[in-house]
């Protein structure tokens, strides 16, 4: 993280992120979904957030990228309040969402083409993005005719192409075969740290999050909050799955992963004894 | 990088076979299409006999195929058939053009926002119902010459297909389309001209094709009416004078006109159509 933000000393690395407080209640909904969320990302930092279905991940995403505003807290970047979406930090979703009448060039120059950037600019930064993503000659193929995993790797180039500080990533790679899978975990990881951008992934897959980030944020459901933090302070050649470092990150993570979601499971088990005794004892005392 | 390759030449061989069977689609298409234009020949030929045939009738042997088509390629060489068109056209246009400026916001504004959908749908599937005819008296009371009054009613009618198809088309928009376009930095304009219009052109298309049809039927009767140009006048013109092979010959150009008309929208469809077939 900071290694990597020393490498890109001269260029602006990746943005610091601070949430301080955040909880959200969806309108029509009693219970809130996350509750007094708080934690920080350093610069180039790669963070992943695991938890069960329903704990509130993508609700958290949404926040953090300006998408979805907080019932209460806050999210600064760099000291920065966000108040809205911007191309700073941009989010890919689990579907790639590329719009059907477009040619590839036309997807990845999106973002410049809303910033006003002269096309020439456009054209040189969408065929060195295409590079990046290993697609070079596809820019005027229509992106119906590409593969999921392509058309997944056109949306990752669109994300970055507008310079953001921050990429939030929404499981984004859970509708691919294990091994497009993988690669593109790695791949993202590495044009990450090449370019020097901090990297939000959400996932509920335990060995998605050790190849990919630094620390993961264990969340648990009902209401959604931070249960655990487990740093996985590996090399990026110990990341591959065999790796015995690896496998002892994916434990310890699994692990904590079972209490965030077990515990839950058991308290709720431990409320129900509880009831139960009481109504026993209720029902000695007539 | 070789597996793609492969794929390539795999495809490039999938493409030729498919573009190879839509050739002999389309011939088998054209054969069946000439078929059917001879039977309607054949009938038409056939009805003219039997009026010429009858002394009752005879007077009505200008509708027969040859002697519309002899009047008809007289009325193309002096440029008569031209100039009754071009009137007709302009209106049409002029009705159409009124049409897709009210339809196409309307229809966006109605797909967008549900209360205007829930506001609107009564009184304009009341208005929808009532025959662009039946406005005729306001229209030639409310503006002052005849050719607007025309442009109205044309208007009038090719309005509803053409709001109903847009707001059908926004509604069918992903929402997801939006939250990527937010992110982006698109402003309201980007929103509008890279990511909806595109994603609406086809169904909006669709509603200006029907909308054609409609005026292109509206067109004939409105121009009975008060107006000495364009082709209605023409064929009530071509009555009064008892040609009857010059009223035959007017219908040809009717039909013919509007079957191009459509056979462009049906272009212009498929051009803005982005959804490809698997
Ligand atoms: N638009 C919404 N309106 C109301 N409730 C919502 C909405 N979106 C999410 N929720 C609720 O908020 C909670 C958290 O949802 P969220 O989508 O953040 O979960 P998640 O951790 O991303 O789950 P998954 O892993 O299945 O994607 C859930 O209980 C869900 O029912
Ligand atoms: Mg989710």
């Amino acid at each position: 993280m900071t290694a990597a933000a020393e490498r890109h000393r001269g260029r602006k690395p990746g943005a610091h992120i601070a949430v301080t407080g955040v909880s959200h209640r969806f309108r029509r909904n009693a219970t809130y979904a996350l509750t007094d969320v708080d934690f920080e990302i350093q610069p180039c930092e790669a963070v992943a957030l695991v938890g069960r279905s329903g704990c509130g991940k993508s609700t958290l995403l949404h926040i953090m990228s300006g998408l979805t505003t907080p019932t209460k807290g806050e999210i600064r970047l760099d000291g920065a309040l966000v108040k809205g979406p911007s191309p700073e930090c941009v989010v890919m979703f689990q579907q790639p969402h590329l719009f059907p009448w477009m040619t590839v060039a036309q997807s990845v120059g999106l973002g410049l083409k809303f910033a006003g950037r002269p096309k020439k600019e456009i054209e040189a930064r969408v065929r060195e993005l295409l590079a990046l993503v290993e697609l070079d000659g596809y820019e005027k193929r229509n992106v119906q005719e590409l593969s999921g995993g392509q058309q997944q790797r056109v949306a990752l180039a669109r994300s970055l192409a507008v310079h953001p500080e921050v990429l939030f990533l929404d499981e984004p790679f859970s509708a691919l075969d294990l091994v497009t899978r993988r690669a593109l975990q790695q791949d993202v990881r590495r044009i990450a740290t090449e370019i020097g951008i901090t990297l939000v992934i959400v996932t509920h897959d335990i060995p998605e999050a050790v190849t990919m980030a630094d620390r993961a944020i264990v969340m648990a459901p009902n209401p959604g909050r931070i249960f655990d933090i487990v740093p996985i302070d590996l090399d990026d050649a110990d990341r591959a799955e065999r790796r015995p470092a690896a496998q002892a990150a994916q434990e310890r993570l699994q692990k904590s992963f079972e209490g965030a979601s077990g515990r839950s499971v058991e308290l709720a088990a431990a409320r129900q004894a509880g009831g139960e005794t009481l109504r026993l004892a209720a029902a000695g005392q007539r | 990088m070789s597996a793609e390759a492969i794929d390539g030449a795999a495809l490039a061989r999938f493409e030729s076979e498919t573009r190879a069977r839509k050739v002999g689609d389309a011939s088998r298409g054209a054969g069946f299409a000439l078929i059917g234009l001879a039977v309607l020949l054949a009938v038409w030929w056939f009805g003219g006999k039997i009026i010429a045939d009858n002394p009752a009738t005879a007077n009505f042997a200008g509708f027969a195929p040859a002697p519309t088509f002899e009047k008809l390629w007289e009325m193309l060489k002096s440029g008569f058939a031209w100039r009754m068109t071009w009137p007709s056209l302009m209106r049409i246009g002029a009705g159409l053009a009124w049409a897709i400026a009210i339809g196409v916001p309307l229809g966006i504004v109605i797909g967008r926002f549900r209360a205007a959908r829930e506001a609107s749908s009564v009184p304009f599937q009341f208005l929808r119902m009532i025959s662009p005819l039946a406005w005729m008296p306001i229209a030639v009371l409310a503006f002052p010459s005849w050719d607007r009054a025309i442009i109205f009613l044309i208007g009038v009618a090719a309005v509803w297909p053409i709001l109903f198809s847009t707001a059908h088309g926004f509604r069918r928009i992903d929402p997801a389309w939006f939250k990527v376009g937010r992110n982006l930095g698109a402003r309201p304009w980007h929103m509008l001209f890279t990511i909806i219009m595109p994603a609406i052109a086809q169904d909006a298309l669709a509603g200006i094709r029907l909308a054609v049809g409609v005026a292109w039927i509206v067109l004939v009767p409105a121009e009975f009416l008060g107006v000495t140009s364009g082709l209605g006048y023409s064929i009530n013109d071509a009555r009064d004078a008892l040609e009857y092979d010059r009223l035959a010959a007017t219908v040809v150009i009717i039909g013919v006109i509007g079957f191009s008309l459509d056979w462009i929208c049906e272009r212009a469809i498929r051009r803005a159509s982005w959804a490809r077939e698997e």
